[in-house]
């Protein structure tokens, strides 16, 4: 079953607790002076756990992870990461991104190794680091290959490795898998799942996809749109030993997807 | 081309032209077109010419510091257009104005303002020049995917890193291709300039061989220009090829 939270009324003053890696406070976000497109969202992002941010469009998803990633500034509020708070992007918190972001003429190594070069680590070094998440994401063999020799799902591998390189204890990710087939796709969240399971990320992940939320996350957050809120915070609980296929017909997850639905769908217009 | 069931290559149709060429000389149909071959001849004495040698070398070098100021200033401008509003709004138009504008006129008036030497090459070569290149930087710049900067600074990257390490390689395809259309500009100007200035290095090799009708020389100092702006023109079009693998799979 899942537990379901309403979140009518904001915490008082959240404790920095230690199992909450990320903690949003009051966060507003206009653009210009009329779009709202955040409004006093708080929220607290528990350690080692994957907490998905789910809405219809428009309900200021991406606007989140991109002010929490730092690449935006909120109008109001501020993010805490680790407990201490943060206004620009930190090498505690690493982006995959929607549309890979990839550098199209650097090789799978250099790209990946990107965030080391970045940070001045000897080139030895950081293609040796590379190389393992390299394997790790499976794209092993494809380590001089570019970019556009790549598919969609072999690009977002690439993405995934080089923010797993960098070591940071947060990862975020922008519907990372949006651009991706439909087949690939499903492969590529439970190797995720499985990754994740080794790594001990945190992740806050953004995406418009019931089914990969609740397959993928141990909170979901489900956004309003126009201006954003927070709708609820659901906890799927659904075991995650049993294997990929059982966990897609058990009962929970399937219910689990069902309440997300009739709670969004008065949203649909 | 399909010649009486024959592909020929386009190589060829010069070869064509070059016998036209041949034909009208030797016919006396016009007393400035000279023989091709004998313009051919001609080139080969004058490419061992000391007078032709100093002048081409003093072309050449001004050529040569013209395109350098022209690309790195035309770079700059197109960067400073492509990520500030401001800079754009301020140089845009001028920068507009400047590319379609009929430059040559102002070639007099950098003679008076320069004097009859150097300067005036290099000035007339980065004035050609430098204005196309800026255009395509800035669309290069304009066409870079957002998400590629915030990728560089959401890893870390300093402004500097971000521009040399990403947003330059990312507008690479474009800079080429406005530093091609401007040494081809470049080389018109030259042309152009010295003609009209025509004191001076190859532009008085052009002047004294009209002058004194001697067309032979004249056509084959015209036809080592071409060779010249040609070989330019291809050495900028194989860099161009070498980044063409990312120039289209960009997003």
């Amino acid at each position: 079953m899942a537990s379901v939270t309403a979140m009518q009324s904001p915490h008082a003053a959240p404790d920095p607790a230690k199992d909450n890696i990320v903690e949003v406070r009051d966060i507003t976000k206009f653009y210009g002076t009329d779009i709202h497109a955040l409004d006093s969202i708080n929220l607290a992002f528990p350690t080692s756990q994957m907490t998905t941010l789910l809405g219809p469009s428009g309900c200021g998803k991406t606007t989140l992870l991109k002010i929490i990633a730092g690449l935006l500034e909120p109008t109001a509020g501020e993010v805490f990461v680790k407990g201490k708070p943060v206004t620009g992007p930190g090498p505690e918190r690493a982006f995959v991104f929607q549309d890979f972001a990839l550098l199209p003429w650097a090789t799978v190594l250099r790209n990946v190794a990107f965030g080391l070069e970045l940070t001045h680590q000897p080139k030895a070094e950081r293609e040796e680091k590379a190389r393992q998440y390299i394997d790790k994401v499976g794209l092993g063999g494809f380590e001089d290959k570019y970019p556009h020799e790549l598919s969609g799902g072999m690009r977002q591998r690439v993405g995934l490795a080089r923010a797993l390189a960098v070591n940071a204890d947060v990862l975020l990710m922008d519907e990372p898998f949006s651009a991706v087939d439909e087949q690939t796709r499903r492969k590529f969240q439970e190797d995720l799942l499985h990754l994740l399971s080794v790594e001990k990320k945190s992740v806050i992940f953004v995406t418009h996809s019931i089914e990969e939320a609740v397959y993928v996350s141990d909170q979901i957050v489900l956004l309003s749109p126009r201006p954003g809120r927070i709708h609820s915070t659901i906890r799927p609980e659904i075991s995650r030993d049993a294997s990929p296929d059982d966990i897609r017909r058990d009962k929970a997850y399937l219910d689990t997807v069902e309440e997300i639905w009739n709670n969004l769908r008065k949203y649909l217009d | 081309m399909v010649l009486f069931g024959h592909r020929i290559p386009p190589a060829y149709s010069l070869l064509i032209w070059i016998g036209l060429w041949e034909l009208a000389g030797r016919l006396e149909l016009a007393f400035i077109l000279p023989p091709f071959s004998s313009v051919i001849a001609e080139l080969w004495v004058l490419a061992q010419r000391a007078d032709f040698h100093a002048a081409a070398l003093q072309t050449l070098q001004s050529f040569f510091i013209g395109m350098v100021i022209a690309i790195i200033g035309g770079v700059a401008i197109g960067f400073a257009m492509g990520r500030s509003r401001v800079a754009n709004s301020i140089l845009g138009m001028w920068v507009n104005i400047f590319a379609s504008a009929p430059l040559s006129s102002l070639v007099p008036v950098l003679m008076l303002l320069f004097g009859l030497g150097q300067t005036t090459i290099i000035v007339t070569v980065v004035l050609f020049a430098i204005w196309i290149i800026a255009l395509d930087t800035y669309a290069g710049v304009r066409h870079i995917s957002p998400s590629l900067s915030e990728m560089g600074q959401s890893f870390g990257a300093s402004r500097w890193q971000l521009l040399t390490k990403v947003l330059f390689w990312a507008a690479l395809p474009e800079i080429l291709a406005g530093i091609r259309m401007g040494l081809i500009r470049a080389v018109k100007g030259i042309v152009i300039g010295q003609l009209l200035v025509s004191v001076v290095a190859l532009g008085r090799l052009f002047r004294t061989f009209s002058d004194n009708f001697q067309f032979e020389e004249f056509w084959a100092l015209t036809l080592i220009l071409f060779v010249f702006a040609l070989a330019f023109s291809s050495m900028i079009g194989w860099l161009e090829h070498k980044v063409e693998y990312y120039a289209g799979s960009r997003i």
